[in-house]
């Protein structure tokens, strides 16, 4: 019994090696995917694009259209830079729902007014809860959700013109 | 020249490893004295000798910016000021793996020349240890990081150093870090020779102390300045991640701290031998285990090192040969020692096992909290191990610990009665009551900080408690040590119970004018207007803080740095007895206003006065043990000497 306690922590760290090194051989991600994909979109209940705007729920996405959800800022830079991309999508047919992490409804229209609005609707997400709930690890980042509000595809950082096809392609397969 | 000379030094000193490594490994295999064996002790002596003439030769070439030393083209810029051209040299792969070396060399030589307590055979054996372990990372050195590889031809520009580095508490953050870890070598190095000679006595014990003291001073103060860097470079307000890298260096830290109750244990009444044995094999394996997880880029981490797989490659089969080995041979060997004295549950022994298995506990928490997404991960899930575990599961093993610190130390070794000790028992428990009510009616913090605060306030009174019935003058440096440090924890106890339950936080976009209320202060916006240093230029924000007895102007700043290209927040602090006020400037927000985030942390800054007193206790406690060893030396070699009289007198 006591010879099998000494043999304990030679064991441990057995298993500690074999698993760095089988670890060490798996090829690595750059970017850190969200778990959500597969799942239905969180619930939530979030204030419009401006103080008398509807409200947007989650249950506005299950109703049989698939469409892109862009998380974004006015504050953030490389969202300046997404901008054509979105208006690209948005003349092809994709209807594109933004969320606006941590704005403020002034700032937004302005925002609008200077880089063309692509969005069917807004959503302000004052606390960035949606955000969290989604997994996204910062803006933008741009999501393809089903008919049913499961989501479907996650692009991470902004949408180069290069990325227009393969996002198109994503929300066409979400039908 | 000077980098050839360094390079050459290395190979000279990589050769007397070697020569270490054989000869002390001779000396160990038997009493006999060859030849040979004796080389061990000026090998090891020698060999710092030049690591440190290559290190200098380091500081050198990184000092005057030499551009065809590769090393200083791709980490250092002749724009940069001095202390940072030199802090360079180690703030870099290459650099630091040759300062771990560094150090290694000098922890031999220390051994060799000093190390008297222990027979010939033991330290030929710790010496031959330590120049194994040495002898893995010249191989690590100089056959994939040369950190003294030319380039041909040289560079026009140094590519800088990290803006993140540039910074005096992060330029003395790894040298005391490594000298922990190094420390804690030798401690391997002693159990490994203790292991192999089969003495696990008191003896191992006096002699590992000096060294698990120092290293764990070292790492107390690392792990200070660390977290203090993190809370103001980082500009993020949190002192403490759990991040993986910072776990690296806790890990160490909590097996050194268990090792150190241990081997005072065995130290004083002979017992928890194989424990101590296995915790001294624990400590450095948590050194080398953070080092590979820091290095090796296997866990995704806010502290970008330069990560290289094959490096890692190299440090995991480093770690398997030392660790395995030491393991392998502790399964073999220490079935065989003999089993030490016994102790009652109620006695100081017990309350230091009971310390021990709590310290373990946490560190087998935080070890598996950081190796969970690596689990989960070859498992074919992503998850991402957070505060919500760590806070709660460590407190279950820390609240037990502290309660029974406040009362460890006034027990007697072997065996006491409760009946004994009644008067401070109340005592405590009075505290402890109180402060619990106290700051249940005042604050309407949440449970982890209440419990934190109540404590922190009995241990902080408890921890003096040694006191009573001894005459002040006549208590021990030693005892003066372990009586500083239980109220440093006590202090930082109730630095970080205060941050957690008393902090605010204002997010805020204001325009010039504005003001904005946090804490106690009123908090207004003056103008925001480029500045420009050394190396970077900034916008810098003029803050105007007024109310709860101040008026200054607080000046956060936004930097830019060259040389590399990129963006730093520069937090301004304002420390009040009471607490920081903490702001940073963030970006524009458009229209002419710009994102403030100001927090005021009432007492935050006892986290680390906490972490400076726990480490003067440490230092305490060394003179103290260092002071009575040369004493029993003394006495030792009087008896010896009135002894020889008297033989010689017999025989006469």
């Amino acid at each position: 019994m006591k010879r099998l306690w000494l043999i304990l922590p030679l064991a441990l760290f057995g298993l500690f090696i074999g698993l760095a090194a089988y670890q060490m051989t798996q090829p690595k991600d750059e970017f850190v995917r969200s778990t959500m994909i597969g799942k239905p979109l969180p619930a939530f209940d979030l204030p419009g694009e401006t103080e008398d705007a509807p409200r947007l729920t989650s249950q506005m996405f299950a109703d049989g259209k698939p469409r892109l959800l862009n998380v974004w800022a006015t504050w953030c830079v490389p969202c300046i830079a997404e901008a054509p991309q979105l208006d690209a999508l948005a003349k092809r047919g994709v209807p594109i729902v933004g969320v606006a992490i941590r704005d403020e409804p002034e700032a937004i229209a302005q925002f609008l007014d200077q880089y063309g609005n692509p969005y069917t609707a807004i959503a302000r997400d004052d606390i960035a809860e949606l955000q969290l709930a989604l997994g996204s690890s910062g803006v933008p980042e741009t999501f393809v959700i089903d008919g049913k509000g499961v989501i479907r595809y996650q692009h991470i950082g902004d949408i180069r013109a290069d990325n227009i096809d393969e996002i198109y392609a994503e929300w066409e397969k979400a039908k | 020249m000077i980098a050839e000379i360094g390079l050459a030094a290395l190979w000279l000193a990589a050769g007397l490893c070697l020569l270490q490594f054989i000869s002390g490994a001779i000396g160990a295999r038997g009493d006999e004295q060859g030849p040979v064996s004796a080389l061990v002790r000026p090998a090891a002596i020698v060999q710092a000798l030049l690591l440190v003439v290559s290190f200098v030769c380091l500081l050198w070439v990184f000092a005057v910016t030499d551009l065809s030393v590769a090393l200083v083209a791709a980490n250092s810029h002749a724009d940069k000021p001095l202390v940072y051209r030199i802090s360079g040299a180690w703030g870099n792969h290459e650099g630091s793996m040759l300062l771990w070396v560094t150090i290694l060399g000098l922890c031999s030589a220390l051994i060799a020349s000093l190390e008297r307590r222990m027979d010939a055979r033991f330290v030929k054996t710790a010496l031959a240890a330590q120049g194994f372990v040495a002898l893995g990372f010249f191989a690590f050195l100089l056959l994939s990081s040369n950190p003294f590889a030319r380039l041909n031809p040289p560079a026009e520009f140094g590519a800088g150093l990290n803006p993140l580095l540039q910074d005096i508490g992060l330029a003395l953050h790894p040298p005391t870090l490594y000298v922990g870890y190094v420390g804690l070598s030798v401690a391997f190095s002693f159990v490994v020779a203790g292991l192999v000679t089969r003495q696990a006595g008191p003896e191992l014990a006096r002699a590992m102390r000096p060294w698990v003291l120092a290293a764990w001073i070292s790492l107390t103060l690392g792990i200070a300045a660390g977290s203090y860097w993190a809370y103001y470079e980082l500009g993020w307000g949190g002192w403490w991640f759990w991040d993986p890298v910072e776990n690296a260096s806790l890990m160490p830290w909590l097996a050194a701290t268990a090792l150190l109750h241990s081997i005072g244990v065995l130290a004083a009444r002979d017992a928890l031998r194989t424990w101590t044995i296995m915790l001294g094999v624990v400590a450095f394996s948590m050194s080398m285990v953070g080092t590979f997880l820091v290095r090796s880029g296997i866990l995704t981490s806010v502290h970008a090192f330069a990560v290289d797989p094959e490096r890692g490659a190299f440090i995991l089969g480093l770690l398997t040969i030392y660790i395995g080995g030491a393991f392998a041979l502790f399964a073999l060997r220490a079935g065989a020692l003999a089993e030490g004295k016994r102790f009652v549950a109620l006695s100081r022994e017990g309350a230091l096992v009971f310390n021990n298995v709590m310290l373990s506990a946490i560190l087998a928490v935080v070890l598996l909290g950081t190796l969970y997404p690596l689990l989960s991960e070859a498992l074919g899930t992503r998850v991402s191990i957070g505060p919500p575990y760590y806070n709660p599961v460590t407190a279950v093993f820390a609240v037990p610990m502290l309660l029974v610190l406040a009362v460890g130390p006034l027990l007697r070794w072997r065996r006491d009665r409760i009946s004994r000790i009644a008067a401070p028992l109340v005592l405590i428990g009075v505290v402890l009551a109180a402060s619990v009510i106290a700051v249940v009616a005042f604050s309407g913090a949440g449970v982890l900080p209440t419990i934190g605060l109540a404590l922190a306030v009995t241990l902080a009174v408890a921890s003096w408690l040694p006191l009573m019935g001894r005459n002040p003058r006549r208590v021990p440096l030693a005892l003066w040590g372990s009586m500083l440090a239980h109220f440093g924890v006590a202090v930082s106890l109730a630095g970080m119970a205060s941050e957690s339950a008393f902090s605010t936080e204002r997010l805020v976009a204001v325009r010039s004018g504005d003001t904005v209320e946090v804490g106690p202060f009123k908090a207004t916006l003056g103008a925001v207007e480029p500045v420009a240093g050394p190396n970077w230029t900034a916008l810098e924000a003029r803050i105007a803080i007024t109310g709860g007895g101040v008026d200054t102007v607080l000046r956060p700043q936004s930097r830019t740095f060259t040389d590399p290209p990129q963006n730093t927040s520069e937090a301004a602090l304002l420390t009040r007895w009471n607490g920081q006020l903490y702001a940073i400037l963030g970006d524009a927000a458009g229209e002419g206003r710009w994102q403030l985030r100001l927090w005021w942390k009432p007492f935050v800054t006892l986290i680390w006065y906490g972490g400076v007193l726990i480490a003067l206790g440490g230092l305490l406690a060394l003179l103290g043990h260092l002071r009575s060893g040369v004493r029993r030396s003394r006495i030792g070699e009087a008896i010896a000497q009135r002894r020889a009289d008297r033989e010689s007198e017999a025989a006469a």
